[in-house]
């Protein structure tokens, strides 16, 4: 991961999109700490607000990649 | 059209525009009247006579003492709304009272409370800036026929400062360099920020700062849906020491822009900006060139966004658009404006639903 900016909210639900430095891509971080890469805005918002859908816990190493999640 | 987000505070005029002058300002569709009593109180009343709907902000209507005259046929009302004289009789019709609005003047706006019920404890989001001494601020109101939710994506995706204003405060890297976005949906506030570590220096802050040579430049952006905007813009010269962990930051120079973005009708909307700045606090010939320029960059938007209002209304519906990256913070927005629309729909509304 590239070096990303310092979170400005602190509130407990905060979602978070990253852009990727010198690439095209966005990283989206749930609050519950499932990460995606997307890249189109429109997608990252659908798998964000789908929230638990699709989503898998931080910790849970499969979680890195919802394209294993697909039902 | 973007949907009116009720049972919030919006900016309805800047402090010292209300005085014992009558102002008429409409606001998400109703007409709203400002004055100050004598004792400096701001009042907001409905902006229509009971009897035949005259505006109460206009002439040649007028206050006395603390009470309004309807300048077509004399009803009078007092600061609560309620009617206390009405022309060549004596009793007063029981319904002949104006709806009042709930005020409050903070951060140098007064701000009016729009909604079905109080707004309790509720209180608008803050701008310090604009009232503190450590702050000098140049403002003004520009109307928009547009939208309101066309100046929120304006707003979140400063990646246009480089087309539409270059030249005064777009640079190439403004629009080069990738984006942060947090969102806090709950609250309704989205984060979106841009840090540039070597950046070409705008004429707007090259002239206003005295930096001549290149910068870092940091643009925070707070919205706090739906109806305020904080730009917090550093700018220190590339190599200056960055801010330290206690907040202060001496070696950068702090811009706080500030737009209260307010739905008059469906398709016009109050732009409300305002600069305020934490260096050359009493350099009247910064204070005169920053008035100026981000006017310039302010009509800019105005009219464009007036342009794009006109082309989209001959759209057909459901018209495709497309985003991408940088629409990140945009789409956030106009997400978290639809819910708190269907969420604070009024009581007709909500009924059809």
């Amino acid at each position: 991961m590239n070096a990303l900016h310092p979170p400005a909210l602190t509130g407990g639900e905060v979602y978070r999109i990253h852009w990727v430095l010198g690439t095209d891509r966005l990283l989206a971080v749930c609050h519950c700490g499932a990460e995606h890469e997307f890249e189109d805005p429109v997608d990252v918002w659908e798998w964000l607000l789908a929230h638990p859908d699709g989503h898998r816990p931080f910790d849970d190493p499969a979680g890195r990649d919802p394209g294993e999640e697909a039902p | 059209m973007t949907a009116f987000v009720r049972n919030q505070w919006y900016v309805a005029a800047y402090a010292h525009e209300v005085g014992r002058d009558l102002l008429g300002r409409t606001i998400l569709g109703e007409p709203i009247l400002l004055y100050r009593t004598e004792d400096g109180r701001p009042v907001a009343l409905a902006d229509r006579c009971v009897h035949r709907r005259f505006p109460l902000s206009e002439k040649p209507s007028r206050l006395d003492g603390d009470r309004v005259v309807c300048g077509y046929h004399g009803f009078t009302y007092g600061t609560d709304g309620v009617c206390v004289s009405v022309p060549a009789q004596r009793r007063i019709p029981r319904t002949a009272r104006l709806a009042t609005y709930p005020v409050v003047e903070q951060d140098s706006f007064v701000w009016v409370w729009i909604g079905d019920r109080e707004p309790g404890d509720t209180l608008p989001p803050r701008a310090p800036w604009l009232d503190s001494s450590d702050h000098t601020v140049v403002c003004g109101m520009e109307p928009l026929d547009a939208d309101y939710g066309l100046l929120v994506d304006n707003l979140l995706d400063l990646s246009h400062e480089t087309y539409l204003h270059g030249g005064y405060i777009g640079t190439p890297e403004v629009a080069e360099t990738p984006i942060t976005t947090e969102v806090d949906d709950k609250s309704g506030v989205v984060y979106v920020s841009r840090h540039m570590d070597d950046a070409e220096c705008p004429p707007f802050y090259a002239k206003s700062t005295g930096i001549d040579g290149r910068i870092t430049r940091w643009q925070d952006i707070e919205y706090h849906a739906p109806c305020l905007y904080l730009l917090h813009s550093r700018i220190a010269p590339v190599g200056a020491p960055g801010p330290n962990p206690d907040g202060s930051d001496p070696h950068a120079f702090h811009v706080e822009v500030v737009y209260g973005i307010t739905p008059s009708t469906e398709k016009t909307t109050y732009d409300f900006w305002a600069v305020a700045r934490d260096f050359a606090l009493d350099d009247q010939r910064v204070s005169d060139f920053l008035r100026e320029n981000n006017h310039t960059v302010v009509m800019q938007d105005v009219v464009a966004l007036n342009v794009l209002q006109k082309a989209l209304d001959t759209e057909k519906p459901g018209y495709q658009e497309l985003s991408i990256n940088i629409d990140t913070g945009g789409l956030a927005a106009r997400r978290i404006l639809a819910r708190m629309a269907a969420e604070n729909a009024a009581p007709a509304e909500a009924g059809v639903r």
